[in-house]
């Protein structure tokens, strides 16, 4: 062993993020003291990050099978859906919180280029892109570098890399202030044939490393993300690693090329914990071993240990198991777009795996004792109800005043950063790349499949403030919004990913919040027969402010048989009726309204019926099949009020023809409450005027409840009862100019 | 509407990523014989017209179109189109016509600093051009743009002469044509958004046609740019059967 490497013992292993008690069994494992190189391996495999020590046990709980799957959950490096005529749909999301606290640009585009390269290692070509962000307060000092960083991060490498970045959902709260969160997802189409596998079978087969060369950027990386984010995190910057789309591109156009070419046995990309993840994975999927040599590995930095070759987090790489045979043939395809390609070494039998460089052998451990699901540590945490739960849900919301001004209140609404357009945002990402985006003014995002009638409908969503209310409820709330977005385009939805946000899983009120969402996704999922297919849990979400909030992102995917019956939130003609489907039951508890006006997070959320909701969205999909409607937008955040109002604006945008509304609200005693409560299971729909009793029909038979609100009208104004008149233009400049508007002071 | 076919080459640089797009819409909506030329290679196997498509070519790392303008196959079209051949240079295809000269100008980094992607309109300024006959002058289309450095500059000269010659095809504008500052969204000079050269056989532009060719999409003011393109060689092909019939 190198005589330069420090002394490895207890003391070294608890720098290394290990406890004693993890420290002790390496020992039992191993039969001996660990090698420097192989304490790094076991500190980063168990992390948090590669081994989710902490949370497997309760994902395990979701729901992980369904007809449509074509893998488990966990199994590949993302999940897939069948979705007929021999294609499937492969999707995940995934966090990159702390590298974007504390180099947003890289951190983010980092996590854009590792979200992309799950999906193509498994031969699926990305369609989209999207990204579920959460900001601090605006006036945080951190709050508009963060935001101005981040998004250029994502838009600079889903740009270059050229994949149209189509949805995502945004909120701002003072829990983010120092703890930003940057999940990016992406969808892949592959044929089922080409369905690329990632374990490495086949003895003597030959192992090789693809892509860029291997330098020291992101060396403990799974471990700095394993950690709450502190005034030290600065330090950390280096573990951050630099994105490069340009490579990406071309190791996304030859990884298909081989794939297709079908001379790949197993592949899967390096993101975390780089070629230590990728090779003790792969090993331990096949229940074989592989000899590496990594002399052989191309190296951007001179005199790099083999302990950092082996943490080293660069970008852009790929390991690869090939027969002999084939070896030549997959450094043509390569070569052809000027990427390295080197051979480091073979399969071999026996399940371990041994690292040699410059002659030594630095590391030999079992590949199965370093995996999630085979050796890595497995715990449940405690857990404890937080005392605020009570106490928040207790709170008395009749002492919420009535407002004199409505047309006040409603302008203050829509310039909520919570709820204004996401215009700054999403006008930096190339929306339109590939010519499949058939819209993004919907409530969900629809990308058509060329050579197919179908399309795919995709979005992402998390009201945080109601997880951290009411963890189950907020958790069931955050898949039945999703979903009911995706039945607002018209699309029925198919399975989700989750990306589950949180603080310090050892803290006992985090892990209750964590456990009971948990509980929420999987009531809520096993509802609606949309299965969980994978996803990514990111822990220590913590700075010395507190913990965010508990944020369950889901990421939901949806089928269209018929692009063509796609629809979207706009109003489209005067004259055309708007009906609300769903029951109002004036609910402001944890809403946006008393957020907004009033500054209070609190009272119990929205109720949720989880049988009702379904019924809502068959019926909303059964309407849209027969042609019954114009639009359609789910009530959500802002409510009744603010539904309407993005119906007129983005009417406005999508025809050249005057649009407003008007609404007769009758017998209502709290009007704020009404038009601003988020009761769930809500629809606003348009409709002819001839349609409307077929509508009321199918309602009915539904047990949905029906109500005409009033009428799309040409005077270019909203007005609601004789308390809002307000020009629509009035309402598109402050909703579209608020967030812009932050970066022009 | 269906054409006879014309020959179009798609030329694939490493970073390329709306060379599908182009090929889609020529292929699949056009019906036109379309083919994807590599950057390595050095034949353009005797196509009619060159598309230099959108993207980062070489990832736009020294400056967008700097280091693609030196690849094997652009000595090609570089010859190609000194000969008067066509030569349809779109976003980063722009940037790489004026790296290599073939077109005037250069394009800066978007006044705003951000890339911007969104539907613009544009004015057509010069409909007697074989990109644009399809087009009546002054007819205002709705394209999109997505860039990060579509700010045109030139010098003075070189802009009077574009104005003088009519080498100014396109120009962002408001909806009812009128040429404005708050219509302009990367800071060009003079609103211009797309260019050709003095002969008529080199066209440049920032935002993406092929974007705006499928009715799925909703946006088919782009199909008129290929059209005018595919009816101009028809004329041509016309013209030379003309030619061959006088001379027998």
């Amino acid at each position: 062993m190198n005589k330069q490497e420090p002394e490895v013992n207890i003391a070294l292993a608890i720098k290394h993020g290990l406890n004693e008690e993890e420290y002790e069994k390496i020992l039992k494992i191993l039969n001996r003291i660990p090698t420097y190189t192989e304490l790094g391996i076991y500190s980063v495999m168990w992390s948090e990050h590669c081994s989710y020590k902490n949370s497997i046990a309760e994902i395990k709980k979701l729901p992980r099978t369904g007809e449509r799957l074509l893998v488990k959950a966990g199994e590949e490096n993302a999940g897939l859906v069948d979705i007929g005529d021999g294609l499937a749909v492969a999707f995940k999301i995934e966090s990159h919180n702390h590298p974007s606290a504390v180099e947003p640009y890289q951190g983010a585009a980092t996590g854009v280029g590792g979200i992309m390269r799950d999906i193509f290692t498994m031969g699926a070509r990305p369609i989209a892109a999207l990204n579920s962000l959460r900001f601090g307060n605006p006036s945080h000092p951190r709050t508009k570098y963060l935001m101005k960083r981040i998004v250029q991060g994502i838009g600079d490498y889903g740009n270059s890399f050229g994949v149209p970045t189509v949805a995502g959902d945004v909120y701002f709260d003072d829990c983010y202030n120092e703890n930003p969160l940057v999940n990016a997802m992406s969808v892949g189409i592959v044929k089922h044939s080409l369905i690329a596998k990632s374990a490495a079978k086949g003895v003597g087969n030959l192992v090789m490393i693809v892509g860029s060369s291997t330098g020291r950027d992101g060396i403990h990386g799974a471990t700095f993300a394993s950690e709450e984010i502190s005034n030290e995190s600065e330090t950390k910057r280096p573990s951050v690693q630099v994105g490069d789309p340009f490579t990406e591109k071309l190791l996304l156009e030859a990884t298909l090329e081989a794939i297709k070419a079908e001379i790949i046995v197993g592949i899967q990309d390096m993101g975390a914990a780089g070629i230590t993840c990728s090779t003790s994975e792969m090993s331990a999927r096949a229940e074989t071993g592989m000899k590496i040599n990594l002399d052989k590995v191309p190296m951007r930095e001179k005199a790099m240990t083999g302990y950092e070759i082996m943490l080293s987090e660069s970008q852009e790489r790929m390991l690869m198991v090939v027969k002999p045979e084939n070896e030549t043939k997959v450094k043509t395809i390569f070569q052809k777009w000027d990427l390295q390609c080197e051979t480091i070494g073979e399969v071999t039998e026996g399940g371990n795996v041994e690292i040699f460089y410059h002659g030594l052998k630095i590391a030999d451990v079992s590949a199965y004792s370093l995996v999630l699901g085979g050796g890595a540590p497995v715990y449940m945490r405690e857990s404890t109800k937080p005392k605020y739960i009570d106490e928040n849900q207790k709170f008395d919301l009749s002492i919420i005043p009535e407002p004199s001004d409505y047309n006040e209140v409603l302008l203050k609404m829509l310039g909520s950063l919570n709820l204004c357009s996401r215009r700054w945002i999403s006008s930096q990402y190339d929306t339109m790349v590939r010519t499949n985006t058939v819209s993004t003014i919907g409530d969900a995002a629809v990308i058509r499949i060329k050579g197919t009638p179908k399309a795919l409908a995709m979005k992402t969503d998390c009201n945080p403030r109601y997880v951290y209310l009411n963890p189950y409820r907020g958790a069931e709330i955050a898949v039945a919004e999703c979903a009911r977005n995706l039945v607002c385009v018209g699309a029925k939805p198919l399975a989700i990913t989750n990306c589950l946000n949180f603080g310090n899983p050892y803290k006992p009120e985090i892990y209750w919040q964590f456990k009971e969402t948990i509980r929420g996704i999987a009531d809520a999922c096993k509802h609606f027969a949309t299965p969980v297919t994978g996803g990514n849990v990111s822990f220590y979400n913590e700075s010395p402010d507190g913990a965010i909030y508990p944020t369950p992102v889901i990421g939901m995917i949806g089928e269209i048989n018929d692009y063509t019956k796609t629809i979207s939130q706009a109003f489209k003609n005067p004259g055309d009726i708007i009906i609300l489907l769903g029951e109002n039951k004036s609910e402001v508890g944890g809403s946006e309204y008393i957020n907004r006006c009033f500054g209070v997070v609190k009272g119990d959320i929205p109720a949720l019926d989880l049988d009702l909701e379904k019924r809502l969205h068959d019926l909303i999909l059964n309407l849209n099949e027969n042609g019954f409607l114009n639009s359609a937008h789910d009530v959500s955040d802002g409510g009744l009020a603010v539904t309407i109002c993005e119906s007129i604006i983005n009417g406005h945008g999508n025809t050249s023809v005057d649009l407003g509304a008007e609404l007769m609200l009758d017998s209502v005693k709290r009007l704020d409450f009404y038009i601003f409560s988020e009761s769930q299971s809500m629809v606003v729909v348009s409709c002819a005027p001839d349609k409307v009793k077929f509508i009321q029909e199918k309602a009915k038979m539904s047990s949905v409840a029906f109500s005409i609100l009033g009428k799309v009208t040409h005077n270019k104004k909203i007005i609601i009862n004789n308390k809002i008149s307000i020009d629509v233009q009035t309402i598109i400049n402050t909703y579209e100019e608020r967030m812009e508007g932050l970066f022009n002071q | 509407m269906s054409y006879p076919k014309q020959k179009f080459g798609v030329v694939v640089f490493p970073g390329s990523n709306c060379d599908h797009d182009a090929f889609y819409v020529l292929k699949n909506i056009f019906n036109q014989d379309t083919r994807f030329l590599w950057h390595k290679d050095a034949s353009l196997e005797g196509v009619d017209v060159v598309i230099l498509p959108g993207g980062f070519s070489y990832g736009d790392y020294l400056r967008c179109g700097a280091i693609a303008r030196f690849s094997p196959i652009m000595k090609e079209v570089i010859t190609f189109a000194r000969d008067g051949g066509i030569v349809i240079g779109i976003c980063n295809g722009f940037q790489i016509l004026c790296e290599s000269g073939l077109l005037p100008g250069a394009l800066l980094r978007n006044e705003g600093l951000t890339f911007v992607c969104k539907d613009v309109n544009l004015r057509v300024d010069n409909s007697y051009t074989r990109f644009t006959a399809e087009c009546s002058a002054g007819e205002v289309l709705r394209i999109p743009i997505a860039h990060g450095e579509g700010n045109y500059f030139a010098d003075d000269k070189t802009i009077n002469m574009l104005e003088h010659n009519g080498q100014i095809l396109f120009r962002y504008c408001e909806s009812d044509g009128s040429i404005t500052p708050e219509s302009n969204p990367n800071g060009s000079i003079n609103n211009i958004a797309g260019i050709m050269n003095e002969y008529g056989n080199i066209m440049g532009l920032m935002p993406h046609p092929e974007r705006a060719a499928d009715p799925v999409l909703g946006r088919i003011d782009g199909k008129k740019i290929f059209s005018s393109v595919i009816k101009s060689l028809i004329e041509n092909d016309n013209l030379k059967n003309i030619n061959l019939v006088e001379r027998s």
